[in-house]
């Protein structure tokens, strides 16, 4: 891949793009495949795809067997490059002690970041996702509904390329016809879970994930995705010609050599740099938007990391895509005479509502996988099957005492084995070892599943970040200090996973190897752990209350935009990933429609 | 717990699921080693309390190579003495033997991953140093008292005596509560390295990590049997 990375930039630009993820990198292609010339900013190096993926190499090729370390904290072969949940340098603080009060902040300092590595899970909202409020009185509505952003998921999904089947659930949304990739076929434990599901009224469906499952049709899908656009169809064309199919073997987090499965570095940024409007700036952290005496913003400075100096770029329009928090960083580190509490926050809401996604989950051992005839589950490399939240109806008639709804992802089967792999085997073998154990080893392997509970947060007062008055990182920039607190309504989901977790496994006919614990506030993962942090810089209808519009429009500075999960009133069960870039196409359009009116 | 979730539902969870599994599994090993005290143990020799000196070398960084190959003691050096190797790789030989379709850990060298995996500058790796490293003094130790000999020139049914005692944490008696905690972690780490190398892997039953042309599903004979078919 012809990555652009030079250093010699234009004077100018139309727009600047901090950050190269999922926000960055939709918000790019949509600006420069129309034609802007926009120059992106990255905080770490430059990363191929092409070259840099282990994609058969074994964990008996790594050290350690793979296992993850705090220099790799998801295993040697993950793709993630200088980041984890802690950068060294690069630290940033929380208010409590208390670890139950902590955010862990995790960040990937590479062209492309966290998407090199994300697990692919890609779930449209619903509409009740957008009013929350309306349904239960907690939390905000977004000032969009679903049907302002169902055509955005559509290109979306026909540009990234989505696998899955439509199920017509509740608050589930179909896809149209003739955009989701055929989904792979469900493994036997996924089968079996389907199955035993059903006795206790809990669906498995096909999950829906960014891997090609077939070719793309190019020439068919540019032409639905650009219309009235000759050139833009002809290079994503090409682009999507690049692209392979699946093969079927080597984990999605370590990234895709062959480009089956979407990262920004193989689906957004080819294509824009191809149409000549884009150019990269990799090793540049940002740090703070420019503004000129009329309260209007005309670039950004950034560290070059290589030489350690402050240096701007100049632009029409800013956008930040810096991931929720980071993006929030760089608006507070922007204060002036003007902007004393930082750019954009006359409503003292930049920082506030931040989310992660609930986690918690149970596991358990399923005596009818053992021994199976063998067979190659590799798959896409991640799940063919899902649980949807089913309790709509319940919840909403006061039943449960919790508000929101959750996920299951669970895996199952025959995996590479790992650093780990027939571990802890005592409580089904008696402690055996010798031949025993290999026989023992071959007969429990891939019988393990564990149901993975991924739910609702409800924003909160207490869940926010700011400046820290006195810690700076390596470059010198004042870092983020982190207020977190799980309400109860979240605590009670976490059990619930766990209580359903168990009921799963056991409807299946396995054993669990431990209790739910009987406090959910025991069974949750930390904040941040989940990596779904969105919020910070939410968007509403009042600028009293909010602050960006619904076109990640900051209210008070008109040509700052943030298109990262920044904007997030509400964090649904469903992973952010896909509805971050489909408001950020949402918002390049905007811009795109302000710019030819010249408003911008 | 044996690999409970190949990464399936996506990579983190797999790999938290991972840790987690380990980390209940040998989390009575690592408390066990950090608040047991010589007079709670009367099987925990002290006085080799020194042979496990933290190491000091780097780790591979936050952006190794990620495309080569790497075995033991390419990126740290490996510590453990001619002694501690030959009794780590006749422990491992007495965990995973050869038997009709595969080698002994010990032929492939599965204890030059437990020297790596003992060695690394990491922390969940530098509380497994003392454990191990005690552990196989204390077996020398055990092997000693009770045959005169060293642990490798045991004859089988020595080594059975001996392992018979300390195999299940859970039924070990207190004598040998400290010794079964060490031969559990020795054992998830042995399994570790083995079930890495092509032929563990091949023995365990793992047939993937090859390109194919369609993803099938599971063949017919596999859904007769869950009945699915």
């Amino acid at each position: 891949m012809a990555h652009l990375t030079s250093r010699k930039t234009q004077p100018r630009y139309d727009v600047i793009v901090v950050g190269s993820g999922a926000a960055g990198g939709q918000t790019a292609y949509t600006l420069a495949m129309e034609g802007v010339k926009v120059l992106m900013l990255e905080a770490g190096r430059n990363y191929d795809p092409g070259q840099e993926t282990p994609m058969f190499q074994t964990n008996g090729e790594a050290p350690l067997g793979g296992t993850g370390t705090p220099d790799k904290p998801f295993g040697f072969h993950d793709a993630t490059i200088d980041g984890g949940w802690s950068v060294p340098g690069e630290p940033y603080t929380n208010a409590s002690s208390d670890p139950k009060r902590q955010f862990a902040w995790w960040r990937a300092r590479m062209l492309g970041g966290r998407t090199n590595h994300w697990g692919r899970i890609a779930l449209r909202n619903g509409p009740y996702d957008f009013k929350p409020h309306s349904r239960d009185g907690l939390g905000f509505d977004w000032p969009i509904s679903y049907e302002d952003v169902a055509p955005y998921y559509d290109k979306v999904e026909m540009l990234v390329g989505i696998y899955g089947t439509n199920e017509g659930m509740e608050n589930t949304p179909n896809s149209p016809e003739g955009i989701l990739q055929p989904a792979p076929r469900l493994r036997a434990g996924e089968l079996y879970a389907q199955k035993h599901g059903k006795k206790i009224g809990v669906p498995v469906i096909p999950i829906h994930r960014a891997v090609l499952s077939q070719r793309q049709d190019g020439a068919r899908l540019a032409a639905k995705i650009h219309p009235n656009n000759p050139t833009a169809q002809r290079v994503l064309a090409q682009a999507m010609s690049e692209r392979a199919a699946c093969f079927w073997a080597t984990p999605c987090g370590r990234g895709c050599a062959i480009r089956a499965n979407y990262q920004s570095t193989t689906v957004h940024l080819p294509p824009a740099l191809a149409s000549g409007n884009l150019d990269i700036l990799t090793d540049a952290m940002g740090y703070r938007v420019l503004m000129d005496d009329n309260g209007k913003a005309t670039g950004v400075s950034y560290i070059d990391r290589k030489t350690r100096e402050e240096k701007t770029v100049s632009g029409r329009i800013i956008v930040l895509a810096a991931s929720s928090a980071e993006s929030v960083r760089m608006l507070l580190n922007s204060k002036s005479a003007r902007f004393p509490n930082g750019l954009a926050n006359s409503s003292g809401r930049v920082g506030k509502y931040i989310m992660d996604t609930v986690g918690a989950g149970l596991g358990g051992q399923i005596p009818a996988l053992e021994n199976l005839p063998l067979h190659n589950e590799d798959g896409a490399g991640g799940g063919h099957a899902y649980v949807p939240w089913w309790l709509y109806k319940e919840q909403h008639a006061g039943k449960l005492n919790f508000a929101r709804g959750y996920h299951f992802e669970f895996g199952t089967g025959r995996g590479m084995p790992g650093a780990g792999t027939s571990n802890g085997l005592e409580w089904l073998t008696g402690g055996s070892y010798g031949k025993r154990f290999k026989e023992d080893s071959r007969r429990y392997f891939g019988t393990f599943v564990g149901f993975t509970g991924r739910g609702e947060m409800i924003p909160n007062d207490d869940s926010y970040c700011e400046i820290d008055p006195t810690v700076k990182d390596k470059w010198g920039i004042p870092v983020l200090r982190f207020h977190w607190k799980w309400s109860d309504h979240e605590t009670r989901q976490a059990r619930h996973m766990q209580e359903m977790g168990k009921a799963m496994i056991e409807a299946m006919g396995g054993r669990i190897r431990s209790q739910p614990k009987a406090d959910g506030s025991d069974a949750i993962e930390p904040g941040g752990k989940i990596i779904h942090e969105v919020g910070g810089t939410i968007m509403g209808a009042d600028a009293k209350t909010s602050v960006t519009n619904q076109w990640c429009q900051t209210w008070d500075v008109k040509n700052i935009f943030v298109t990262d999960g920044g904007p997030f009133v509400s964090n649904a069960d469903k992973n952010p990933t896909l509805t971050i870039m489909a408001l950020a196409w949402r918002a390049s359009d905007y811009m795109l429609e302000e710019m030819r009116k010249g408003n911008l | 717990m044996n690999s409970p979730l190949p990464p399936r539902p996506d990579r983190r969870t797999a790999i938290k699921w991972m840790l987690t599994a380990a980390a209940s599994t040998t989390m009575l090993g690592r408390v066990g080693h950090a608040t047991t005290s010589p007079t709670e143990s009367p099987a925990h020799p002290a006085s080799t309390a020194t042979t496990a000196a933290p190491v000091t070398a780097a780790g591979y960084g936050t952006d190794p190579d990620l495309v080569k190959t790497y075995k033991p003691g390419d990126v740290w050096p490996l510590t453990m003495t001619d002694a501690q190797r030959a009794t780590a790789a006749a422990l491992c030989a007495v965990i995973i033997p050869a038997d009709a379709s595969s080698p002994s850990a010990a032929d492939l060298h599965v204890h030059d991953f437990i020297d790596e995996w003992v060695s690394a500058p990491y922390p969940d790796q530098a509380r497994d140093r003392p454990v191990i490293l005690d552990g196989l003094a204390w077996i020398e130790a055990e092997s000693q008292r009770r045959f005169s000999k060293n642990f490798p020139g045991l004859s089988e049914t020595e080594k059975t005596a001996l392992c018979d005692d300390i195999c299940f944490t859970e039924k070990a008696t207190p004598q040998f509560k400290q010794g079964a905690k060490f031969f559990a972690r020795f054992r998830d780490l042995t399994a570790s390295g083995y079930y890495t190398t092509p032929q563990g892997m091949k023995d365990i039953g793992y047939t993937g990590n090859v390109p194919l042309a369609t993803f099938d599903g599971p063949p017919a004979a596999v859904l007769q049997k869950l009945g699915l078919a």
